[in-house]
């Protein structure tokens, strides 16, 4: 970036514009199955504001967001609502799959709990925890915000 | 001129939708915007934890209980570590039983903070939910302070708790009593005499008291009906009947009473937390003295074989409870939960189920919202407190 | 009040010797009642005006395979007006379970009946609605069962069928519904 002294105009390249207009609104559906759910609102209220890095509003459809936090254990039953929501969702699109349960099954390594969220839609950034704090969640979104900064366009 | 022609409409409220409470599935059959019938389809969230329970020993229960409900988390390990000391035949110091009633009228204020937060959102208000979810952080700060984890502390044990309270536990909740007392008053000042929150509750998702007792229902949902039924007043355990607190109750059955009844209640809550406050002495005993099932103090395990040993056993095999079953009614932010425990004699449960206030609220869900509005639904699950993790479990 | 007062009570109340005690080291009175009398026992227990258990607290059922017989079904009773809590019990025998339904005695077993269907595979003659509850409706097997593993290995189902006609529809529904010979499916 380059910036004149005396003329006020910055130059960049429309890859940079794009990439910061776009990690700096990240906004989430709200996709919260069980207890991460809770830790994710406690992010967006008053404490651990989200909304000081961008994601200012949880939308509540798919098709009106970028980024899709699955906040808790991911059942057999619920799989195919996960990836009709993800479908749904216009490019570019990211998912962080937060705590345990999400990642890798968590606690429950049984019949009824999908052992990782990664089976069924590609997943960004993992977030460990059970739950995860919200400073844990907050941490990850940044992460993601770097990897975004890194994309390229084409 | 053409016969008008009319058709119902069926409208699903899928599992995923911004209602925050999880996921639950109704599919509505509407006429015009009044609904006609609702189907409610659970099992989204069906985590096997009754099946893995059964692969656990004793103590390694406690996390995965605490997973069920997962906002009355300390009241759910709390039921389940009273029906294992049934089997057991042991009972808790006194200190320890105060200590219990603190933690759990500590998580009745959380659960319904949270409820009163989410529904207030839901119904419009959403500067309730920051306001709630900032007092909620004082408690976590609570939580973690005793355990160090803020949603989970699996601070409960079979026989007591895990370690004793740390420095500083009376002051930080004193001061949280005293701050809430106040902050409780201004958030009903926001809804109480609201005029929009009024037009939305009242007279809606109504339900008699004779149908509540049919459905199962009891808990704030029964005592805004009528039905004075509190597991704590009538089949008293941990000693509440030496606490004086009231049992707070409504008649109109309606979403505005059970948010009066709750609130309440959580007055109440605060109560009887400083009168167990005042009970509980700084330092003594954290369980029971028995070498199956407290682990010895670290000092001891590392000077003395006996302890050496006694300390192995609890924490690579466990302890062996007798043949037979329980249940311990306990009286959870969301009515009686209480844990039906049967085993075999050996280290792992044979079976553990988990009685789910939750799930009887869903059943009746339909009962509450025919005849309605659609903007009534939303009001209404929000007024029955279900939490999708006690429901599908 | 004392187990076996409350005992007494239960058989003024169901004349013809039906209960069976055992111990119970709780605040539950435990007997247990032969299956084929659980309506009119229920139906009895819930109206008598001296005892009137009108809340159901539990239904569930415990498998004790490979014992027979394997399954216990439980009914925890309340009531409300005299501070009674009574735990009732049945056995069932393994291949095959069955009893009839008690929700209309009380509402609330509906959806718990469903749930020891779902979970069990006891069968409950004349429940108005006999779909599983909690897993998939195209679920094979009984989760807990003790004879169902608790890990199995399957890729998740990460797509189902967008449209079915409402023929599909309907036969799917009647396909897992309970049916029997000489049963009403």
């Amino acid at each position: 970036m380059g910036l004149e002294s005396e003329i006020p105009v910055l130059t960049t390249s429309v890859e940079k514009m794009v990439q910061w207009a776009r990690r700096s609104s990240i906004w989430p559906v709200t996709f919260g199955l069980a207890c991460c759910a809770i830790e994710m609102m406690a992010m967006s209220c008053s404490r651990y504001d989200i909304a000081r890095f961008g994601a200012e509003v949880f939308r509540g459809s798919p098709r009106q967001s970028d980024l899709m936090i699955v906040a808790g254990r991911l059942s057999r039953k619920m799989a195919p609502a996960l990836r009709r929501i993800y479908d749904q969702m216009p490019e570019p699109k990211w998912v962080i799959s937060m705590g345990a349960c999400a990642s890798i099954g968590g606690v429950f390594d049984n019949y009824a709990i999908v052992q990782g969220v990664d089976q069924v839609v590609p997943v960004d950034v993992y977030v460990p925890g059970c739950p995860p704090r919200p400073e844990s969640l907050i941490y990850g979104i940044v992460q993601l915000q770097r990897k975004i900064a890194e994309q390229r366009l084409s | 001129m053409p016969a008008l022609r009319s058709e119902t409409m069926t409208v699903n409220m899928g599992p995923q939708h911004p209602s925050t409470h999880g996921v639950l599935r109704l599919v509505l059959e509407l006429d015009g915007e009044t609904i006609l019938s609702a189907s409610p389809t659970i099992g989204y969230l069906h985590t096997g934890i009754e099946k893995t329970c059964e692969q656990k020993k004793w103590q390694q229960v406690i996390p995965l209980v605490e997973r069920m409900d997962y906002l009355s988390a300390q009241s759910n390990s709390m039921a389940f570590c009273m029906s294992v000391e049934k089997l057991l035949g042991v009972e808790v110091p006194d200190r320890v039983k105060n200590i219990r009633i603190l933690l759990a009228e500590l998580q009745r204020i959380n659960s319904h903070l949270v409820w009163l937060g989410t529904h207030g959102m839901e119904v419009g208000a959403v500067s309730v939910m920051l306001y709630c979810f900032r007092e909620r952080e004082l408690l976590l700060n609570i939580n973690e302070m005793i355990a160090g984890f803020r949603l989970f502390p699996s601070y409960m044990r079979v026989g007591g708790l895990r370690e004793d309270l740390p420095r500083g536990f009376h002051e930080a909740v004193r001061s949280f009593l005293d701050r809430f007392v106040v902050k409780l008053g201004e958030y009903e000042d926001l809804l109480t005499n609201n005029e929009i929150y009024l037009k939305r509750t009242k007279g809606v998702g109504v339900i008699t008291g004779k149908d509540a007792v049919a459905y199962s229902l009891l808990g704030p949902i029964a005592r805004a009906a009528g039905v004075g039924y509190d597991v704590r007043r009538a089949f008293p355990y941990l000693g509440y009947e030496t606490y004086e607190f009231a049992v707070p109750t409504a008649t109109d059955g309606d979403v505005f009473a059970r948010y009066t009844v709750r609130v309440a209640e959580m007055r109440e809550s605060m109560k009887i937390c400083r009168q167990a406050l005042d009970r509980i002495t700084p330092t003594g005993p954290h369980a029971i003295d028995d070498p199956r099932i407290t682990p010895p103090p670290k000092d001891r395990v590392y000077t003395e074989m006996e302890a050496l040993i006694q300390h192995f056993l609890i924490y690579s095999q466990g302890f062996t409870v007798p043949a037979g079953e329980a249940y311990v009614p306990v009286e959870g932010p969301r009515g009686e939960q209480g844990f039906s425990v049967v085993s075999d004699g050996t280290n792992r449960p044979w079976r553990v189920k988990s009685r789910a206030p939750s799930l009887l609220a869903c059943q009746a869900l339909e009962r509450m919202i025919i005849g309605g509005l659609i903007a009534d639904v939303i009001a209404v699950i929000g007024s029955i407190d279900v939490v999708m993790g006690d429901v599908d479990r | 009040m004392e187990g076996s007062e409350l005992i007494g009570r239960l058989e003024q109340a169901v004349p013809g010797g039906v209960f069976e005690t055992a111990a119970s080291i709780d605040l539950q009175t435990t007997v247990y009642v032969p299956a084929e009398r659980v309506t009119d026992i229920g139906r009895a227990l819930r109206d008598a005006p001296d005892l009137r258990f009108d809340f159901l607290a539990e239904l569930t059922a415990f498998d004790f395979w490979p014992r027979e017989p394997r399954f216990e079904l439980m009914y925890l009773l309340v009531s409300i007006e005299h501070r009674l809590r009574l735990r009732m019990k049945v056995r069932l025998a393994g291949p095959d379970a069955h009893i009839a339904t008690v929700s209309g005695i009380w509402p609330a077993a509906n959806w718990l009946e469903r749930e020891v269907w779902d979970m069990f595979g006891v069968a409950f003659d004349g429940h108005p609605d006999p779909r599983r509850l909690l897993m998939p409706e195209d679920w094979e097997g009984f989760p807990l069962r003790k004879d169902f593993p608790v890990q199995i290995r399957r890729p998740a189902y990460a797509s189902e069928a967008l449209q079915v006609t409402e023929q599909e529809f309907r036969d799917n529904i009647q396909r897992d519904r309970l049916s029997r010979p000489g049963h009403e499916g």
